[in-house]
């Protein structure tokens, strides 16, 4: 056993035994041993075999960065052995050393080592290329990586947002200091370091009193501390990634207003013919072994010093009792000239030839500066020859700075002093940044602004050190990659004769460690080998990540937001075949589309169809807008019409179309395509925030305020009729909306369209109810033989009547003269988007036009997308769009784009099957298969009379049920639903009349006099929140109000357009940060802070409205998401406790 | 990721937006010639240096503002 007796600042606790395994072998540690000084405690010296040549590899630096230490855990590869932690009955096993630690097979590759020089890959397997599924399965073989097990449990790593005003990377007594004096200043602080306690290397140098003070300076001072956690990388504007390990990994995506580079210095290893022997070490690691976990690393030992901590190394190996053989000095020219051994260290040879027996070697040969953080905030390190390192160069952004060694030398007074300086200034610096931030942000209250100039930092010396890179013999330089001194002198004979290239030639610095022992000594070679200094040779870049990280950190919790329709839960409950469409979940059958077709043409069917764009347009400059945004006319449509419109965008293509009804006089409904609903709401706000500013038109999106359901057959009127209350049914002609009273359900809008070719009626039903009238439709319908339809059966139905879809029968391409649309498209407007080209297009005719098309054969049904084809050649002269089976003709039908000239009628043209067969199809007379007259478009029959109907029940978006365990109103941390509290918008100009009437500015929310909670939600956009069952009071009420100020405002109801929810404890804030970018601290988003952000990528309206004092925040989103942002926000407070509560509202199952 | 400050809501993380492109001017489609209006609907000067480009808020304010971005640096003049 090497286990010393007690160190003074050892990490173990010899009070807590725990026992583990190592490759099938049972081996004790104490509570803080790792996995490796475990096991060097235990007299273990190997613990891996190389990547190449399998050589036989030990402890060399005892840190994380230590290359011959990764091992496998569990299942879990890869793990670095040196810094992991033992855990009691953890099973260790060795990476890719079949068939045993002991004897590799593969270690013959030391025997044929010159087959595998730099380039080898390239230059052996490079021919014959048939080869390579050969050369593949040997290599792999070889491949230095532990097992992942397929069987491994699924588990999710989560997120955190953080926006420290300082973050320092490094907790070594630099780092500690620049926190600490940050953290006096008046910063947060976020201070990140990667070994397991505070300290850096005061921790195993003999400091514990400057130890302990430091250590208590940070509790005090109320820096936040990360142990075990590791910045991986500095992006743009100090977006950090950092990763804390320890139970579970978790990603911080930290925005920091200032970084503090403090990661030290790195102990470089030096260049021998057996430099990677087991036993020989950096003086550093035997520091740690001896310090840190009281393990004697050797028992007789060779030291090559250079600098003070090698003869700082000597004294403790003395103190540990191990026999000091030889002190070899480089600063008086003392070398040694290699080591010798097999499985371990036998001998030391000096130059001369020398030889000493030891079975420990020792070298402190100099330092490399991770600079990775500054190189990537723009600065270019410089290497000075003197210190035999690099430093900064001083080129880093402002908002970047280095302290500790990796900034200069001095003695520790001297570096705390220095850190200090440089936390203050940090943390001035950090305070004028946050104070801009805070006055360009609504939500927040800013304060007074910081006084003070900028203060003195002072330098910082740097000592003098020799340069050593490699003795007279040639040894390991990446000792993770085998890459040798002489590979490296072959590479630059080769050719390769600069940092980059070599590096990339060779691959060193391009494994496990990322240069972090060897860039330095890889660079040194490069100068060595082609005669230039190293400050000539330059650097190689340092990027993210810094240390390895899983790629289930990085991924987080995947959040895939699903939207559904109000009637969702009735589809999965009868059967239907679910279809992905966008976000949207949708039902594409309920097992037999044929038969749901029929029912459409000879009954009734009923589809959802809610995914259906709807915008909300009010103004008395809606029809100009209309005017501009379609390429028909609308100027004349009367109140209770309706048309069908077509956008294109300025290249004249087809964009979306819909249809739009009038529903009064400055109030329009417009419906757009199901995918293109939110580019159709952002492209009529460009056209009316950037070219028309001056007209007033108020866009609200509703599209989820409604349950929508397409009631379509020659039955549809008396189904209607039965469910009807408030309109006249037999007044209601093809191409009109109305208003009326459905199954008790008020505020339902009526169109009279259809998609199908069939009479019909698309209902819009405000969401909540859509469900109840959903199940009245089917109840009432019975004896008319209603059948609901899904996806499937509406594509069949439309293509049998020659409906085009965009996206599917257009493309990126498609202007509207070869989309069919030519007698839509009026050219004499005075302006429309695209005008200009559809001009042309017209003059010179469309190169292409879309046909119905028929195969001669109708039992064929050529896929989509098959190509047409010039008779007797394989030149394409068009494509098949849209291609089914239709039930109704017994024959295939499809709708095809071709050439111009082949667009007759009767034209017979060739589909080319994708089997090769050639087919012959015709081009039809129209591009309805089924009733191109639309002649039972007209019949709609006879409206049928009104039924009772069971009372309308609300539902929410949120199922909450499934997760109620047992909330109590007591619990720390809750979430509710409040989907039922009534909701208006208003949409006035910002800052005039009615802003000041509502008297809540953009940014904020307050309570009214009447209770309800009136928020600023957007320049110009409020939304009043009152209680369940209020909203057409409140809808009056602000009506009213509007009405008394004046001007041009709007008034919506948004109760069933919203899911709303309720996050109330002290740890909301905490909860969010792991879903939501926003700073929640209470200068930035204070009790009344009203704003819109993405919480788990969804677009969420956040209002802090506090409840007696205990942080709360209202969450609302779109209906359709409400799930899924509920989901997430349950999920995200997992950790911290939550429950729910609240009264539980009926659920979409209920 | 960067930050963009958008003239309503502050700073925010640019995936909060949509790039809208580079401002180009809408010719009067009455006149345009074929040349003018493509040149419009597709060429933009991209140049490494400062550009005018229009931002679209998605995830906050939802509106429409234009930049000084420099492409180099992605330094942005801050509009107020
Ligand atoms: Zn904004």
């Amino acid at each position: 056993m090497n286990r010393l007796p007690e160190r003074l600042g050892e990490v173990i606790d010899r009070g807590t035994t725990l026992s583990f395994s190592w490759n099938g072998q049972e081996f004790s540690a104490f509570a803080g041993d790792t996995v490796v000084s475990a096991l060097a405690a235990a007299g273990q010296r190997v613990f891996s075999r190389s990547f190449k040549y399998h050589r036989p590899r030990g402890l060399l630096t005892a840190s994380f960065h230590d290359p011959g230490c990764m091992v496998q855990i569990g299942d879990e590869p890869n793990v670095r052995g040196a810094h992991r932690l033992v855990t009691d009955s953890m099973v260790v096993t060795s990476q890719n050393t079949w068939p045993s630690l002991r004897f590799d097979v593969r270690g013959a590759n030391r025997l044929v080592g010159r087959f595998l020089a730099p380039g080898f890959y390239y230059k052996t397997f490079i021919r014959p290329q048939r080869l390579w599924p050969t050369y593949e399965r040997v290599l792999r073989q070889f491949v230095h990586a532990g097992e992942i097990s397929p069987d491994t449990r699924v588990e999710h790593r989560s997120t955190r947002f953080a926006h420290p005003d300082v973050l320092v990377a490094g907790g070594g007594p630099a780092g500690m200091a620049a926190a600490v004096a940050a953290a006096r200043a008046g910063a947060r602080v976020l201070l990140v370091e990667e070994e397991h306690q505070l300290g850096g290397h005061l921790r195993y140098v003999g400091s514990p009193a400057e130890l302990a003070e430091l250590r208590t300076e940070v509790t005090a001072s109320g820096v936040e501390v990360l142990t075990d956690s590791v910045v991986l990388g500095r992006y743009d504007q100090n977006w950090l990634a950092v990763l804390q390990r320890g139970s579970g990994e978790r990603l911080i995506k930290a925005r920091a207003r200032v970084l503090i580079v403090a990661c030290g210095l790195i102990e470089r290893p030096y260049v021998f013919a057996g430099n990677d022997l087991p036993g020989v070490m950096l003086s550093t690691a035997v520091r740690r072994l001896i310090n840190l976990y009281a393990v004697k690393p050797g028992e007789r030992a060779v030291v090559l010093t250079a600098n003070s901590d090698g003869d700082a190394a000597v004294r403790d190996l003395l103190d540990a009792g191990v026999e000091v053989a030889e002190v070899v000095d480089a600063r008086s020219g003392g070398d040694i000239l290699r080591a010798h051994g097999r499985r371990g260290l036998r001998t030391v040879e000096l130059p001369g030839g020398r030889r000493i027996e030891a079975d420990l070697l020792v070298t402190a040969t100099g330092w490399t500066a991770p600079t990775a953080l500054l190189n990537q905030a723009g600065d270019v390190p410089v290497y000075s020859a003197a210190a035999a390192r690099f430093l900064p160069g001083g080129k880093a952004s402002e908002d970047v700075l280095a302290v500790g060694g990796l900034a200069g030398d001095g003695t520790l007074d001297e570096l705390r002093a220095h850190a200090g300086a440089v936390g203050a200034e940090a943390a001035r610096r950090a305070a004028t940044h946050r104070y801009r931030q805070l006055t360009r942000t609504p939500t927040a209250v800013a304060g007074r602004a910081p006084v003070g100039g900028p203060i003195e930092i002072p330098d910082l010396p740097v000592h003098e050190h020799p340069a050593l890179f490699r003795a007279k013999s040639h040894g390991m330089v990446d000792f993770s990659e085998d890459v040798s001194s002489s590979d490296i002198h072959l590479a630059v004979r080769e050719g390769y004769d600069s940092a980059e290239l070599a590096k990339r030639y060779t691959t060193a610095t391009m494994g496990p460690l990322q240069g972090k022992l060897e860039m330095v000594n890889a660079i040194a070679m490069v100068a060595e080998a082609t005669g230039r200094s190293v400050a000539e040779t330059g650097t190689t870049t340092w990027r993210p990540m810094y240390a390895p990280v899983t790629l289930g950190a990085l991924a987080g919790r995947t959040v895939q937001p699903v939207r559904r329709s109000p009637m969702h839960a009735w589809h999965q409950a009868n059967g239907a075949v679910p279809l992905v469409a966008g976000q949207w979940i949708r039902p594409d059958h309920y097992g037999d589309p044929a038969a749901e077709v029929r029912a459409v043409r000879t009954a009734v069917g009923i589809i959802d169809v809610t995914p259906i764009g709807k915008l909300d347009l009010r103004g008395p400059d809606v029809p100009k807008l209309l005017n501009l945004l379609y390429v028909n006319k609308w100027s004349k449509l009367a109140v209770g019409r309706v048309r069908y419109g077509v956008m294109c965008a300025e290249d004249g293509v087809v964009l979306d179309d819909g249809v739009t009804g009038r529903l009064g006089p400055d109030h329009y409904l417009m419906s757009t395509t199901s995918s293109g609903a939110a580019a159709v709401w952002e492209w009529i706000e460009n056209w009316l925030q950037t070219e028309r500013p001056e007209w007033n038109v108020h866009v609200t999106p509703v599209t989820t305020s409604y349950a929508s359901v397409n009631v379509a057959g020659p039955r549809s009127a008396e189904l209607i009729g039965r469910l009807a209350e408030g309109v006249d049914l037999t007044d209601f002609e093809y191409m009109n909306v109305r208003t009326a009273r459905l199954a008790g359900v008020d505020g339902c809008v009526l169109w009279r369209i259809g998609f199908t070719g069939e009479p019909s009626y698309e209902l819009h039903v405000p969401a909540g109810y859509g469900l109840h009238v959903w199940e009245t439709l089917l109840a009432h319908g019975e004896d008319l033989g209603v059948r609901p339809f899904g996806v499937e059966a509406q594509r069949i139905l439309r293509l049998e009547k020659g409906h085009l879809i965009v996206g599917q029968d257009t493309d990126g391409l498609t202007r509207a003269f070869s989309a069919g649309l030519d007698r839509l498209v009026k050219l004499d407007k005075d302006d429309f988007v695209g005008k200009p080209e559809l001009l042309w297009q017209h003059d010179q005719g469309a190169q292409t036009r879309l046909v119905g098309l028929q195969p001669v054969n109708g039992q064929i049904v050529p896929p989509e997308a098959s190509q047409l084809v010039a008779a007797d050649t394989t030149r394409i002269v068009g494509r098949v769009t849209s291609s089914r089976m239709s039930p109704t003709l017994g024959r295939s039908i499809c709708l095809a784009q071709v050439e111009a000239a082949l667009a007759g009628p009767d034209t017979e043209v060739t589909v080319l099957l994708p089997d090769g067969r050639r087919i012959p199809a015709r081009v039809t007379e129209h591009l309805a298969h089924v009733d191109p007259h639309g002649a039972r478009l007209h019949t709609a029959g006879t409206p049928g009379t009104f039924r009772q109907h069971p009372p309308p029940v609300a539902r929410s978006p949120i199922r909450t049920a499934a997760h109620a365990v047992g909330g109590s109103p007591n619990a720390a941390l809750t979430l509710a639903d409040h989907s039922a509290l009534a909701k208006v918008v208003v949409r006035a100009p910002h800052a005039k009349a009615m802003a000041a009437s509502l008297g809540v500015p953009f940014g904020r929310a307050a309570r009214a006099a009447d209770g309800t909670l009136v928020i600023g939600a957007g320049p110009g956009e409020w939304l009043v929140l009152g209680p369940a069952d209020s909203g057409d009071g409140l809808l009056k009420q602000l009506r009213r109000q509007a009405e008394e100020v004046g001007g041009f405002v709007s008034v919506v109801d948004l109760t069933h357009g919203r899911a709303m929810l309720r996050l109330t404890g002290d740890r909301a804030a905490d909860v969010l940060a792991s879903v939501c970018a926003i700073d929640l601290d209470s200068d930035f988003t204070p009790n009344g802070a009203a704003l819109r952000t993405s919480v788990a990528t969804l677009v969420t309206d956040l209002v802090r409205d506090d409840q007696q004092g205990v942080p709360s925040y209202l969450l609302h989103c779109e209906r359709s998401s409400g799930q899924s942002l509920w989901d997430a926000v349950l999920d995200a407070g997992a950790e911290h406790g939550i429950e729910i509560s609240g009264e539980p509202t009926p659920s979409p199952e209920e | 990721m960067i930050q963009l400050p958008c003239p309503w809501c502050g700073p925010r993380n640019v995936t909060e937006f949509r790039y809208a492109g580079e401002r180009t001017p809408r010719p009067d489609p009455g006149t345009a010639t074929p040349r003018q209006w493509r040149a419009y609907l597709y060429l933009r000067r991209n140049p490494c240096g400062v550009v005018e480009e229009n931002w679209y808020h998605t995830a906050g304010c939802r509106r429409f503002f234009t930049l000084h971005r420099d492409t180099a640096s992605n330094a942005v003049k801050e509009t107020r």
